[in-house]
C-alpha cells in the first residue's frame, strides 16, 4: 500500500478514536455543571453525590481525550509535512489559540474539579466546573474553525516562495477574522457542539435509567433524569435544525460533497428528489434499491421544490469525492438523529406524566441511546471529511480571484515511508485497542459502583472535620494520627 | 513592529514555552522515573503519584502549546522537525499516553497485579519520554541529514548514536534529580528521609553526565559555541548554569528544599537557554550542506500571522499564569491521601 492511503487510514483511525471522548466530555461537562448548580442552590446532599459521581466518570473520559488528543497535533507534522508548510500560517494560529485559550483553562481547573472537592468551597468548585466545561467548548471552537477553514477557506491569499531554487506556494492570512468566521465555521461549530451535548444528555439519561431498571440509586437517578431528558429533547431538535442549515450552505460552498451525500449523479431540469435509502454504485452512476421522495431535496436545499440541485456530473472528474461512504454515513446520521428525537420526545412525555418508570421498554431504549448518539457523531465526521476529498484544502474564490487549494495527495511528508506509517498504525492499533478495553472496564466499574448515598457523604464529611480539628488542636492528635497510619502499613 | 523583531520575539516565546515545559513536566517525569525505587508499599506509591496528581496534566499542556505555537510561528520548522523524528515521536506519544492512563487507571481497581502493571507502565513511560526528549534535543543540537527542500534523508538509526544518547541520559538524570527535590518538598516521615538519601547520589550522577556532555558538545558540536564567541555577554548563561548546578547541594545542605527546587528549575532554564543560543538563528542544521538549514527566516509565518499570534499571546499568557498560580496554591503543602486521590 502507498503512503497516502496508509497516512489517511492512520489519521482517520486516530481521530475517530479521539473523537469518542471530547464530545462526551463536552456533553457530560454541561450535565455535571447543571447538577452542581442544583446542589449549589439547594445544598441537597443527593445533588452533591450526583455531582461527585459524574465528576469521577468525567475524569476517566477526560484523561482519554487528553491522551489521544496530543497524537493529532503531532500527526500534522509527522505525516502531513507538506500540508503543514502550506497551511501553517493559517491553521497553526487556530491550533496555538486552542492551546493557550482552551487547554490551559481546562487542565488547570480540572485539577480543582477532580481533586478539589474537600479543598475549596462550593462556589470555587462550581466555578471550576464551569471553567472546565467552557474550556472544552473553546477547544472545540478552535478545532472546528481550523477544520472549517480547510473546507471553505477565506481571508487568505497564496504566496509563492523561493525554496532553494523552486517556487512553492503557501497560504497566508490576510484577515484573521475572515479566516475564523469563514462561510462554514458557525454552522459546523453549532452542529458539532450540539451533537456533543446530545451525547452527554443521553449518557446521563442512560446511566440513570439503568439504575432505575435495577432499582439502585433511585433518588440520584431521578434527579439527574429531570435534567437529562429535557436536555436530550432540546438538543436533538437543535441538532436537526443546525444540520439543516449546514446542508443548505453546502450547495454553494461544497456542491460535490452534497452530491456525494445524496448520491445525486445526474443534474436534470426537473426538481430533485431525496433518496431515503439505497446502495450507490459510483461506477455505473446509479443507486440500486433506491427509495426516493420526489421534490424533497430541492425543497430542503432551496426552500423551493422546483429548483434542480446540481449533481456529480457538474464536478470535474478528478475532483469528485467517493460517493458510497458519505452517502451511507450521512443517511445513518440523519436516521439516528430522527430516532433520537422520537425516543427523547416519548421519554419526556412519559416523564411529564409521571409514568416513565413504568415503561421499561422505553427505559431500555434510553439505555442504548448513547451508542446511537456516538455513532451519529462519528458518522457526521466521516461524511464531512470523506465528502471533501480529494481536497485537503478546498480551492476558493477571494474577491473575484481564484485561489488554489491543496489536494490530499500533495499534503504528505516526503521523507516518511510506507513502512514507518504501517508500523505506527500497528503500534497504535494495539495501544488503542488496549486503551479502549481499559476505558470500558473502568467506566463500567464506576457506573456499577454508582454515587454515594447522602448518609455516606455526611459520614465522610464528619470524618474530614475530625481530621482537621485534630491537626489544628494539639500535637497529640496529630502524632496519634501518624502512629495509626504507620500501624496500618506494618 | 518590524518583521525581524516579530520573528525574534517568537523565537524567544517558543524558548519560554520550552523552559516552562521542561521545568514543570520535568519534575513529574522525574517523579515517574524515581517512584519504583523510592516508594516501598502501596500507600507510599499512591502518595508519590498524588504528589503530581493535580498537576501533571496541566504541565503537559506546555508541550502541546509549544507544538501549536511552533506550527503557527514557524510552520516549516514544525513540519520538518516532526516528520524527521517520525518514529521517535510516535514512541514519545506512546509514552505520553502510557503515563496518562497509568496514573488515571492505577487506583481504579483493587488488585495487586493490576496496580503492579500500571506501576511498571508509569516508570517505563516516564523514563522513555524523558530519554527521547533528550535524544531529540541532542540531534537538533548536532544537526541532522537534511537535504534539499527540507527533505530529511536520515532515519531512526542515524538519530541513535553516542552524542544524542548521552544527552538523553543527561536529561533523565536531571529530571530525576529535579523530581527528587520536588518529592522531598511534598513528602513526610520515612518516605521523605528515603528521598533525601537519594538526592546526593542522583546529584553526582547528574554532575558526571553534565561534565561529560559539556566536553562532548565542545568537541562534537563546534557551532554550538559560535554565538557565545560572537557575543561574549552570553558567557553569563553557562556560568550561571554551573553556579546553579553547584547551588543544589548547598541549598539542600542549608535545609532549604524550596530554594533547591528553584535552583534545579534554574538549571533546566539555563540548559534550555544554552540550547536556544547554540542553534540560533537556525531551527535545524543540515549536516549535508548549510544551504539546507531550516532557519528563522525561511521557516517563519507571515508578519500578519506573527502579529495576530502575539496579540493572542498577550491576552492569553496572563490568564494562563494566573490560573497556574491559583492551582499550585490550592494544592500547596504536603501530599495526603483523600477520597478523590489516585
Amino acid at each position: 500500500m502507498d503512503v497516502e492511503i496508509l497516512s489517511r487510514l492512520q489519521f482517520a483511525g486516530t481521530i475517530m478514536f479521539h473523537y469518542l471522548f471530547p464530545p462526551l466530555s463536552i456533553g457530560l461537562g454541561l450535565q455535571l455543571f447543571l447538577c452542581e448548580l442544583a446542589y449549589f442552590r439547594t445544598r441537597n446532599l443527593s445533588w452533591e453525590a450526583a455531582a461527585r459521581f459524574w465528576t469521577r466518570v468525567f475524569a476517566v473520559n477526560f484523561a482519554m481525550g487528553v491522551a489521544t488528543g496530543i497524537v493529532m497535533e503531532f500527526e500534522f507534522g509527522t505525516n502531513w509535512a507538506a500540508y503543514s508548510r502550506f497551511v501553517g500560517d493559517v491553521f497553526g494560529s487556530a491550533l496555538a489559540a486552542e492551546g493557550i485559550f482552551a487547554f490551559f483553562l481546562e487542565s488547570g481547573f480540572l485539577a480543582v474539579l477532580v481533586f478539589g472537592w474537600d479543598r475549596v468551597g462550593p462556589k470555587m468548585h462550581l466555578f471550576s466546573t464551569l471553567m472546565v466545561f467552557l474550556g472544552s467548548m473553546f477547544s472545540a471552537v478552535w478545532i472546528v474553525v481550523a477544520n472549517s477553514w480547510q473546507q471553505t477557506p477565506a481571508g487568505y491569499h497564496i504566496v509563492w516562495q523561493d525554496v532553494q531554487g523552486e517556487m512553492m506556494p503557501r497560504a497566508e492570512v490576510t484577515s484573521f477574522w475572515q479566516m475564523v468566521f469563514n462561510p462554514s465555521s458557525v454552522d459546523r461549530l453549532t452542529h458539532t457542539l450540539i451533537g456533543a451535548l446530545v451525547l452527554g444528555a443521553f449518557f446521563v439519561a442512560s446511566v440513570c435509567s439503568y439504575y432505575l431498571l435495577k432499582s439502585r440509586h433511585e433518588d440520584v437517578a431521578k434527579r439527574c433524569l429531570s435534567i437529562a431528558l429535557p436536555s436530550a429533547l432540546l438538543f436533538t431538535l437543535l441538532a436537526a435544525a443546525t444540520g439543516h442549515d449546514s446542508a443548505q450552505k453546502l450547495v454553494e460552498t461544497q456542491p460535490a460533497k452534497l452530491a456525494a451525500m445524496e448520491a445525486h449523479f445526474h443534474t436534470s431540469d426537473e426538481p430533485t428528489g431525496l433518496t431515503l435509502f439505497g446502495w450507490p454504485d459510483a461506477e455505473n452512476e446509479t443507486v440500486r434499491f433506491e427509495v426516493k421522495v420526489p421534490y424533497l431535496l430541492s425543497l430542503m436545499v432551496y426552500n423551493d421544490p422546483t429548483i434542480p440541485v446540481p449533481g456529480m456530473d457538474q464536478i470535474p472528474e478528478d475532483e469528485r469525492p467517493p460517493v458510497w461512504l458519505p452517502f451511507q454515513t450521512f443517511h445513518l446520521m440523519v436516521g439516528l438523529g430522527t430516532l433520537m428525537i422520537g425516543v427523547a420526545a416519548l421519554a419526556c412525555l412519559f416523564w411529564y406524566r409521571g409514568t416513565y418508570t413504568d415503561k421499561r421498554w422505553l427505559m431500555w431504549a434510553i439505555v442504548l441511546m448513547p451508542v446511537a448518539a456516538m455513532t451519529a457523531n462519528q458518522a457526521g465526521w466521516v461524511t464531512a471529511e470523506v465528502g471533501r476529498q480529494p481536497w485537503i484544502v478546498y480551492p476558493s474564490v477571494q474577491n473575484g480571484v481564484e485561489m488554489m487549494g491543496l489536494k490530499t495527495a500533495d499534503g504528505l511528508s516526503e521523507s516518511v515511508t510506507a513502512e514507518q506509517v504501517l508500523s505506527s498504525i500497528i503500534l497504535f492499533g494495539i495501544i488503542y485497542s488496549m486503551l479502549f478495553a481499559v476505558w470500558v472496564f473502568v467506566l463500567n466499574n464506576k457506573i456499577q459502583h454508582g454515587p454515594e448515598t447522602a448518609e455516606e457523604l455526611t459520614e465522610y464529611k464528619q470524618s474530614l472535620k475530625a481530621d482537621s480539628m485534630s491537626e489544628k488542636f494539639g500535637r497529640s492528635g496529630k502524632s496519634l494520627g501518624g502512629d495509626m497510619m504507620e500501624d496500618e502499613t506494618r | 513592529m518590524s518583521y525581524e523583531l516579530l520573528t525574534f520575539i517568537w523565537f524567544v516565546l517558543l524558548g519560554v514555552l520550552l523552559v516552562g515545559y521542561a521545568i514543570l513536566d520535568g519534575f513529574d517525569l522525574g517523579v515517574g522515573i524515581l517512584h519504583p525505587f523510592i516508594a516501598k508499599d502501596d500507600r507510599e506509591r499512591r502518595l508519590v503519584m498524588n504528589s503530581i496528581g493535580p498537576l501533571w496534566d496541566g504541565n503537559e499542556v506546555w508541550l502541546v502549546t509549544f507544538g501549536g505555537a511552533l506550527f503557527a510561528a514557524f510552520p516549516v520548522a514544525y513540519a520538518t522537525v516532526f516528520s524527521s523524528f517520525y518514529t521517535a515521536f510516535f514512541l514519545l506519544l506512546t509514552c505520553l499516553i502510557g503515563r496518562a492512563v497509568s496514573l488515571e487507571f492505577r487506583s481504579k481497581v483493587h488488585s495487586a497485579a493490576w496496580r503492579k502493571l500500571w506501576d511498571v507502565g508509569f516508570f517505563l513511560s516516564s523514563f522513555t519520554a524523558a530519554f527521547l526528549l533528550g535524544v531529540a534535543g541532542g540531534n537538533v543540537m548536532a544537526g541532522m541529514e537534511l537535504g534539499p527542500k527540507y527533505h530529511y534523508e536520515g532515519n531512526l538509526l542515524s538519530q541513535v548514536y553516542w552524542y544524542p544518547l548521552l544527552v538523553g541520559c543527561l536529561t533523565v538524570s536531571l529530571f530525576a534529580l529535579h523530581g527528587a527535590i520536588y518529592l522531598y518538598l511534598k513528602t513526610e516521615h520515612d518516605l521523605q528521609a528515603r528521598v533525601r538519601r537519594a538526592i546526593n547520589p542522583l546529584f553526582y550522577v547528574f554532575v558526571g553526565l553534565y561534565v561529560l556532555v559539556s566536553i562532548a558538545t565542545w568537541w562534537h558540536v563546534p557551532h554550538a559555541t559560535e554565538n557565545i564567541a560572537k557575543y561574549p555577554v552570553l558567557w553569563i548563561v553557562p556560568i550561571l548554569n554551573a553556579l546553579a548546578v553547584l547551588n543544589i547541594p548547598r541549598a539542600m545542605h542549608l535545609g532549604k528544599p524550596g530554594y533547591a527546587f528553584f535552583t534545579s528549575s534554574m538549571v533546566i532554564a539555563a540548559f534550555a537557554t544554552l540550547f536556544s543560543v547554540a542553534i540560533f538563528p537556525n531551527f535545524m542544521l543540515s549536516t549535508i550542506d548549510p544551504a539546507y538549514n531550516v532557519t528563522l527566516d525561511n521557516a517563519r509565518s507571515s508578519a500578519g500571522t506573527l502579529q495576530t499570534m502575539l496579540i493572542i499571546a498577550i491576552i492569553g499568557i496572563p490568564c494562563v499564569l494566573s490560573y497556574t498560580v491559583i492551582i499550585y496554591w490550592i494544592f500547596r503543602g504536603k501530599v495526603t491521601l483523600e477520597k478523590n486521590s489516585y
